[in-house]
């Protein structure tokens, strides 16, 4: 196990930002720029402490061999309920956190001008909400993944509610409403799964690796993936549960909203590859019919979800309204990728949710900073901005094509995998079929967007003395857009931490011979992109 | 006639008995004394009623060994009754926190407040020992007539007039109840002695079609104590009308009292009975009336003593899960743990309301609170924490408190494969999210809502006390639930025997 100072290193991640949370509380609340300057660096310390994640990551002696999960904390907890303090991360929890501190300081960062009244409060739960999200992709235990997964709720109620626009009070409300009803559901299948475990071999533990060791019946899977399937899918959101989402982006304040947009909606999906398909795994395939054999009602969630989100967001008037809804539709591309179930599909799924991340982030960023100026957020108010802003049109084309999936950049390279992934299969090759009909969208609405906003004459007077960006709001955007142009050029770096992980996942889904039919597993790991999925699938793909 | 030897015996064996329940004497010594304090040292009087419940809490701890039924099978000494005299002595020593500098604002400072608490928190140490019919009635009026006169504490105050008669007749009419279907258990059994009825109802005392009308006339007569719909009505009028003190008093102790005697009647009295699924099914449409209607009624209130008011019948909606679940799967301990923990986030609750009180200022609405966390974080994050709580949002107590009911009525169903205990559970959870918006409505006053005037807290000694000990267990108690759990796996335990 990993020690930075004599604490286990997922500890200190996940704990700096709760230790700035207290920090801040002591601080007297007039000394503004005291709080701004603690709350950067708690946020900037939490990102460099993170980084020793990725660099030892293969460090064998952090490694669980069993289980290859890495930087495992295990302290028993609650005995008598089988609850531990379970940390450990494998690679698609890696870059999640990766993603959910960068964001995080960048959040932070964002915030300097743009919240000027209760500023105490509103760095104190930035920070707090920070260390709910580690946690949550951190925990292995069920009860400590489910108090992790609640706390981001009451933090993120007050940053909408607070410092939002117009509508806050009743969209953070709604926001709170919508994933609570999901979670307590979830939290009756985790007791069903937990007393079917104990039923079946006489051991009540929540710790998710060991539940994942024997199989569910079927009648339990069904209904315990219905239950996992409100939970998270009110969390990505997938249509129908999607309402809440434009509400709470829209009224939420930028850092809010990329926090949101860049890790919160992550937590439905990494929700569904972590315990959704590897715990019920018959229930999964029944459900996204796998094999053909039954209705694929995942797969028309997914691809309702992208096409009804794309062309909800054609419609927007509100800028950041239609960067919500292309939310929807970008989601429902990772959840497709997911429910596929192939080992590119799965890969494209978890990446695609970093590119969201990145993309959709400074989307909402860049969104931001005209609202700053400006105070509005109707598009009709806009136009001709690359004229008076250059940079901020530089950074804001950058984005766009990042979100559209232009070659080159990283979107790209996550909804390739995931068409590819998903064509692979021949059961659910139509569905990747459709689905390019969300990319076509997808590129007219952000497109539409980036004329209207960005070319033409300044038509509108107000907008003619507008500031570009300056060295702090140009300084958020540096990481984004590396890493953005790194993931579209050499994706491999970030895709080897997905190999293991992956593959359990896809072996648990689809059985574990399916990558013994084809070329030897090594192979397939050691090149996750000439896609051992697509050799396979040329036969009907196994099914149990 | 009796000689000599038989009386010494008899002398001996009560000495001997008396010894058992020594916490409850102290405490009748105590509370007697509370009324013979001179009118000019009165504000002296809340730290001596203190004082007594901290000698009764000691000479509970001593007595805590014993195992045993004491007075002939009239009193039954074991850890469910332990548990619940521990949970009855912190409730009455937090309210006496908070009423002392409340009692003074309002102009009502004297013994006798003092005194018919500590005789209130008597009957509900006896009700949670009581084996016997006629103990569990005499107790439970003892605890009843000092909670009337409680509520109609504040003379001078109509509303107190109103709620406490309400309170009262309303009461009368279901102690007839419940008197109606001991009767009839008698009856049926004859005998008192919840033991003794066990055993009639397993040689066949249970199939007399009587035992149906003596099952609803008890449900009724408990169901009024604990509020539960449609048995509720007093609750909301006694709960606003009453001094805020005395709404948390009454809010927790008797709550928890009715449910030790609803335990010890239906699960070791009625235990045959209770367990069959004709009667578990009558229970479970009254825990999805009480926790529904409860949750819908209170959406509407601004009136925070009201809201708590439906808040509580709400929670008697959950507690009743429990009942249901039965003693094998754990729902006698998730009651446990839920009244226990519920005890200090609901005192914290009505401890903040406490301090909005001052001359001048009712404070009872939502509305009082508007703006609180601008003059006042430090005692708008503790409210935050204690609504959020009663809400079941982790990691707080109240969590901890839902998950035990959630999770026992889950394991009833992986033992029996009844449905309904599933739907029972949907049914239960999506309660807690409808609760959730009318608690968040006042948070949402507290910290989203800008102040209209001065929100001014009344701060003293007594409630900072009061405060410190009802958060540190809300919020802490996840960080190391074992002893509580186990205490409350032992107070199972031991009632089953």
């Amino acid at each position: 196990m990993l020690h930075v100072m004599g604490i286990p290193i997922l500890n200190l991640v996940c704990y700096v930002p709760l230790a700035g949370f207290f920090i801040i509380l002591l601080l007297d609340r007039k000394s503004v720029t005291a709080i701004k300057w603690t709350a950067n660096l708690v946020a900037l310390l939490d990102f460099i402490l993170s980084i020793p994640l990725i660099l030892s990551f293969n460090n064998p002696s952090y490694t669980d061999p069993l289980t290859n999960f890495r930087y495992i904390i295990k302290v028993p907890w609650i005995t008598s309920l089988g609850a531990q303090y379970y940390f450990g991360i494998d690679g698609i929890s890696l870059l999640l956190i990766m993603l959910t501190t960068l964001l995080g300081f960048i959040a932070v960062l964002s915030s300097w001008t743009a919240i000027e009244h209760r500023v105490k409060e509103y760095y104190a739960l930035l920070l707090l909400l920070q260390t709910g999200m580690l946690g949550t992709f951190m925990a292995l235990d069920f009860f400590l993944f489910y108090v992790f997964w609640e706390i981001m709720l009451v933090p993120m109620y007050f940053l909408i509610g607070v410092w939002g626009s117009e509508r806050r009070l009743y969209s953070a409300i709604k926001f709170f409403l919508y994933t609570l009803a999901g979670s307590v559901l979830m939290l009756l299948g985790i007791l069903a799964l937990y007393f079917d475990y104990g039923r079946q071999t006489g051991v009540y533990t929540f710790n998710v690796i060991e539940l994942q060791r024997i199989g569910f019946p079927f009648g339990l899977q069904y209904w315990v993936f219905l239950a996992f399937f409100v939970g998270f899918a009110i969390k990505v959101p997938m249509f129908p549960f999607h309402t809440w989402l434009p509400d709470a982006h829209t009224d939420a304040p930028t850092a809010g909203s990329v926090i949101l947009a860049g890790v919160l909606l992550k937590m439905g999906t990494y929700g569904f590859v972590r315990f959704g398909l590897p715990l019920l795994p018959d229930a999964s395939r029944y459900f996204i019919g796998i094999g053909g054999k039954s209705f694929p009602w995942m797969m028309w969630l997914c691809i309702i979800g992208i096409i009804y989100g794309a062309l909800v967001a054609l419609m927007q008037k509100d800028w950041k309204r239609l960067v919500a809804y292309s939310s929807v539709s970008h989601l429902g591309f990772c959840m497709l990728g997911i429910f596929a179930a192939t080992p590119v599909a799965v890969q494209g799924g978890v990446l695609q949710m970093i590119n969201h991340g990145l993309s959709t982030g400074a989307l909402f960023l860049l969104v931001g900073n005209v609202y700053e100026r400006r105070h509005t957020r109707l598009i009709s108010e806009y136009g001709g901005l690359s004229h008076i802003m250059p940079l901020y049109a530089t950074i804001f084309l950058i984005m766009t094509l990042s979100s559209i999936g232009m070659p080159g950049l990283n979107g790209f390279i996550g909804e390739f995998m995931i068409l590819q992934g998903t064509f692979s299969d021949p059961t659910l090759r139509i569905w990747s079929g459709v689905a390019v009909v969300g990319i076509v969208l997808g590129a007219a609405y952000m497109l539409w967007l980036f004329q209207r906003t960005m070319f033409g004459e300044v038509t509108n007077p107000k907008n003619e003395l507008l500031d570009d960006l300056n060295f702090r709001e140009a300084f958020c955007y540096v990481p984004l857009i590396i890493l953005s142009f790194w993931i579209g050029l050499y994706p491999q770096t970030f895709l080897r931490y997905l190999d293991d992980p992956v593959n359990r996942v896809v072996s648990k889904v689809r059985g574990s011979d399916y990558f013994k039919l084809s070329i030897p597993v090594a192979d397939a790991t050691t090149s996750p992109t000439v896609a051992p999925g697509t050799v396979v699938a040329d036969r009907p793909a196994p099914h149990r | 006639m009796v000689d000599i030897a038989d009386k010494t015996a008899l002398l001996g064996d009560l000495i001997q008995n008396s010894a058992l329940i020594k916490p409850e004497i102290m405490l009748i010594i105590w509370a007697s004394f509370c009324l013979l304090v001179p009118k000019d040292t009165r504000r002296w009087v809340s730290i001596f009623a203190l004082t007594g419940l901290a000698i009764s809490g000691f000479s509970l701890y001593w007595t805590y060994g014993y195992q045993g039924s004491a007075f002939g099978g009239m009193l039954q000494l074991d850890a469910f009754g332990a548990f619940f005299k521990i949970l009855f002595l912190t409730n009455a020593a937090v309210c006496i926190f908070m009423s002392r500098k409340y009692m003074d604002i309002e102009e009502e400072q004297s013994g006798e407040y003092y005194c018919l608490i500590l005789f209130a928190t008597v009957g509900m140490m006896f009700m949670a020992a009581a084996v016997d019919l006629i103990t569990i009635f005499i107790s439970l009026e003892l605890m009843a007539i000092c909670e009337f006169i409680l509520v109609g504490y504040l003379r001078g105050n109509r509303r107190s007039n109103e709620a406490a008669m309400k309170f009262f007749l309303l009461g009368a009419f279901s102690t007839g109840l419940l008197l109606y279907g001991m009767s009839l258990l008698y009856g049926l059994s004859g005998s008192t002695s919840l033991e003794v009825i066990a055993k009639a109802m397993e040689a066949g005392a249970a199939k007399n079609p009587l035992m149906l009308v003596a099952m609803i006339t008890l449900i009724a007569g408990l169901g009024f104590k604990i509020a539960a719909v449609p048995f509720h009505m007093w609750c909301p009028d006694a709960y606003e009308g009453a001094p805020t003190s005395i709404t948390a008093f009454i809010s927790v102790g008797p709550k928890a009292a009715a449910f030790a005697v609803l335990f010890r009647i239906f699960l070791s009295g009625l235990g045959p009975v209770a367990t069959d699924p004709t009667y578990l099914r009558l229970l479970s449409v009254l825990a999805v009336l009480t926790m529904t209607w409860a949750n819908l009624a209170a959406l509407t209130q601004t009136n925070i003593k009201r809201l708590l008011a439906y808040s509580t019948i709400s929670h008697a909606g959950y507690l009743l899960l429990g009942l249901i679940a039965g003693k094998d799967n754990g729902g006698v301990t998730a009651v446990a743990i839920y009244l226990f923990l519920y005890a200090f986030m609901n005192l914290g609750a009505f401890t903040i309301i406490v301090m909005v009180r001052r001359k001048g200022l009712v404070g009872d609405t939502i509305d009082d609170l508007k703006g609180l966390v601008t003059k006042n974080p430090g005692a708008a994050i503790m409210m935050t924490v204690f609504v959020a709580s009663l809400a079941g949002l982790p990691p707080t107590a109240g969590f901890l408190a839902k998950y035990a009911i959630f999770s026992a009525l889950i394991e009833a169903y992986f033992k029996t494969h009844y449905t309904y205990l599933v739907i029972l559970a949907v049914i239960g959870v999506i309660n807690s999210v409808v609760a959730f918006y009318y608690y968040w409505l006042i948070v949402r006053a507290m910290f989203l809502i800008e102040p209209t005037d001065d929100v001014k807290l009344t701060f003293s000694p007594g409630v900072v006390t009061a405060l410190t000990v009802t958060f540190a267990v809300t919020l802490g108690i996840l960080l190391y639930p074992e002893p509580l759990l186990n205490f409350a796996r032992a107070a199972s335990n031991s009632f089953l025997r």
